[in-house]
C-alpha cells in the first residue's frame, strides 16, 4: 500500500525517505499506468523534482513547512497553476496558460507540496462520468471497463493508483465524493465558501466547492488546511465513539440503491452501532425539491459563463456538455428566483435534522462505479439514468452547503467499491472531520486494494 | 409564462438555432419546472406575506 501522508511526513522527519525518492515513485507509476487510466492531461515530472529535491534541500537545512511538505499531489485541471494551460478538458480553453496559482493552490505551494500534474476532468466538470472529456475518457483503477466517477476522475484515480499521495478536486454536485466513492478512497467537500474558489474554472459559483481525494481522514484533515492557507497544522484527533450521534435519513436517500451497496451500509450501521454510536433514523422533508432546485441554479450559473464562447466557438464543446450548457440558457428567471427560495428552505430541513447530532450517515454513490458509456444502469427493479442516479444522494449538500465526506465502505462482490458519506454542520468542517476519523475504522470494512487491476 | 408556452417557444428557438437534440432535455426540463414551481415554498401574491426572515409561507413552524 502507498504511503499516506502522515506516513510520509513521519518518515520523512526521521531521514528514512526523501520527497525526491517519493515523488520519483509517483512519477514511475504514472509512466507505467497512465497509458490504460488516462489520469493525466499532463505531468510536470521536470518541475515535480525540482520542488521535491527543494523541499529535501530545506528539511536538511532544518526548515519544515509543515505536514504537506515534499508531499507530491496532482490537482484536477480545472485549477489554475503558474505556468501551465488549465484546460478543463475542453478544446475551448486552448492556448490557456495559467498567470498565477489559484489561491488554494498558492497556499499548497506555500505549505511545500510537491505538484506531479494536471488530472482528467468531464469537460468543464459538467458530468459525473469523466466520459466527456477533449483528452479522452479516464479509467477506473479497480476495472478499466469502469468510470472512475466524476468531474474529478482523473484525480480520483490517481491516488487510487499509487501515481498522488493526495489530489485537489471540485465538487459542485459531488464531483468530489462521487469519484472518491468509485474508486474507493475519501474525498472532502468543506463546507460552502470556506476554501477559496479564485483560480478555479467555475461551474457554479452559487455551488461550487475546492477540496481533497486523499487515502484516510487524517490525510484529507492535513490537505484541507492546507488549503485554507493555516500554518500551524496538526493531525486531528478523533471524538471518542462513545457519545458520538449520528443520523440516518431514510426515505428519499435509501429509495434509489443498489442492493450490495445498500449490505454494505447496514454493515457498518451494525459495526457503530455495536462500537457505541448512538444512530437515529429520521426523515428530510423538501427531499422531492433537491433536483429541480439544484438543476435550475446550476444550469443557469453554467450557462451565463459559458454563453459567449457557446456562440463564437460551439464545435470545441463536446456534444454532450454543449447540449447541456446550451439547456441553461432556458431557463427562465422567476424559476432561477423560486430554485433560490428552495435551496433556502432545504438548507433549513438539513440544519434541523443536525441539530441533534454530529453528523448526517447515508451512502454516497446509490451505484458502484458504472460501466463506462452506460447511459443507464439498473437499480433494484428499476432502470435509472446514470447522471441522475450518481448525483441524488451528493447534490443536496451542495445545494445546502453543509460539508460532506465520503469513507470508503467495503467493496462488491464484483470488487468494486462501496462509500458513505457523513455531513456535518455548515461551517464546522473541523467537527465533522473529527466524527469521520472516529467513525473510519468502523465504516471502513478492511484496506481496498490501491492499484486494482493496473497491473494486471 | 406557463411552462407549455415556454417549451413550445424554447423548442421552436432552439431547432431555429440549429440544435433540434435539445427538445428532449428541454421536456425533461420542462418537467423539472413544474415540480420547482408546485413546490409548496412558492410565495403567492394572494397569500399571507413571507417572513421578515425570508421563511416560505407554511414553513414558519418548522423552525
Amino acid at each position: 500500500m502507498m504511503l499516506t501522508i502522515e506516513e510520509f511526513g513521519r518518515r520523512l522527519r526521521a531521514r528514512e525517505v526523501t520527497s525526491a525518492q517519493v515523488t520519483d515513485e509517483c512519477l514511475k507509476r504514472i509512466d507505467a499506468d497512465n497509458g490504460r487510466l488516462n489520469a493525466f492531461i499532463r505531468v510536470t515530472a521536470d518541475e515535480a523534482r525540482r520542488q521535491a529535491e527543494e523541499a529535501d534541500r530545506e528539511i536538511t537545512a532544518g526548515r519544515d513547512r509543515g505536514p504537506l511538505h515534499g508531499v507530491p499531489i496532482s490537482i484536477k485541471d480545472l485549477l489554475d497553476v503558474r505556468g501551465t494551460p488549465t484546460t478543463a478538458a475542453s478544446r475551448v480553453r486552448d492556448g490557456h496558460i495559467a498567470a498565477r496559482d489559484a489561491t488554494s493552490i498558492a497556499h499548497l505551494r506555500q505549505a511545500g507540496a510537491v505538484f506531479v500534474g494536471k488530472t482528467n476532468l468531464h469537460e468543464f466538470a459538467f458530468g459525473t462520468t469523466n466520459e466527456d472529456s477533449a483528452f479522452g475518457v479516464a479509467r477506473n483503477p479497480h476495472d478499466l471497463s469502469r468510470s472512475p466517477g466524476g468531474s474529478s476522475g482523473g484525480s480520483a484515480a490517481s491516488v487510487a493508483a499509487g501515481m498522488a499521495l493526495a489530489t485537489i478536486g471540485t465538487d459542485t454536485g459531488g464531483s468530489i465524493r462521487i469519484p472518491a466513492a468509485a474508486c474507493g478512497i475519501v474525498g472532502l467537500k468543506p463546507s460552502f465558501g470556506e476554501v477559496s474558489i479564485d483560480g478555479v474554472v467555475p461551474l457554479s459559483r452559487t455551488f461550487d466547492h475546492v477540496g481533497p481525494l486523499t487515502q484516510t481522514v487524517a490525510d484529507a484533515s492535513l490537505v484541507y488546511h492546507a488549503l485554507l492557507g493555516d500554518e500551524h497544522v496538526t493531525s486531528p484527533v478523533p471524538l471518542p465513539l462513545h457519545g458520538v450521534r449520528l443520523a440516518i435519513p431514510r426515505g428519499y436517500f435509501f429509495d434509489v440503491l443498489d442492493d450490495e451497496v445498500r449490505a454494505r451500509f447496514e454493515e457498518a450501521v451494525g459495526r457503530l452501532r455495536a462500537a457505541g454510536v448512538h444512530l437515529d433514523e429520521i426523515e428530510i422533508h423538501h427531499t422531492a425539491d433537491i433536483a429541480p432546485v439544484y438543476l435550475h441554479i446550476v444550469l443557469a450559473d453554467a450557462a451565463a459563463y459559458h454563453a459567449t464562447t457557446l456562440e463564437t466557438m460551439p464545435e470545441r464543446y463536446t456534444p454532450n456538455v454543449r447540449v447541456r450548457l446550451e439547456m441553461g440558457r432556458y431557463v427562465l428567471a422567476e424559476d432561477y428566483v423560486r430554485a433560490l427560495a428552495g435551496r433556502d428552505v432545504l438548507r433549513r430541513e438539513v440544519d434541523a435534522a443536525l441539530a441533534q447530532h454530529d453528523a448526517l450517515m447515508l451512502p454516497t454513490l446509490p451505484i458502484p462505479a458504472p460501466t463506462i458509456g452506460a447511459a443507464t444502469v439498473p437499480v433494484g427493479t428499476k432502470t435509472e439514468p446514470v447522471r441522475n442516479v450518481m448525483l441524488r444522494l451528493t447534490q443536496p449538500f451542495n445545494v445546502t452547503g453543509h460539508p460532506a465526506i465520503s469513507l470508503p465502505s467495503g467493496q462488491t462482490k464484483g470488487g468494486l467499491p462501496c462509500a458513505i458519506q457523513l455531513v456535518g454542520c455548515r461551517m464546522q468542517t473541523d467537527a465533522l472531520l473529527k466524527v469521520a476519523l472516529a467513525c473510519e475504522p468502523q465504516i471502513a470494512a478492511g484496506p481496498l486494494p490501491r492499484s486494482g487491476k493496473v497491473g494486471g | 409564462m406557463t411552462i407549455d408556452a415556454w417549451l413550445t417557444a424554447a423548442t421552436a428557438d432552439a431547432e431555429r438555432r440549429g440544435l433540434p437534440e435539445l427538445k428532449p432535455i428541454l421536456e425533461t426540463l420542462g418537467r423539472a419546472t413544474a415540480a420547482l414551481r408546485a413546490a409548496d415554498f412558492n410565495d403567492r401574491a394572494n397569500a399571507d406575506s413571507p417572513g421578515a426572515s425570508g421563511s416560505p409561507s407554511g414553513l414558519g413552524a418548522r423552525g
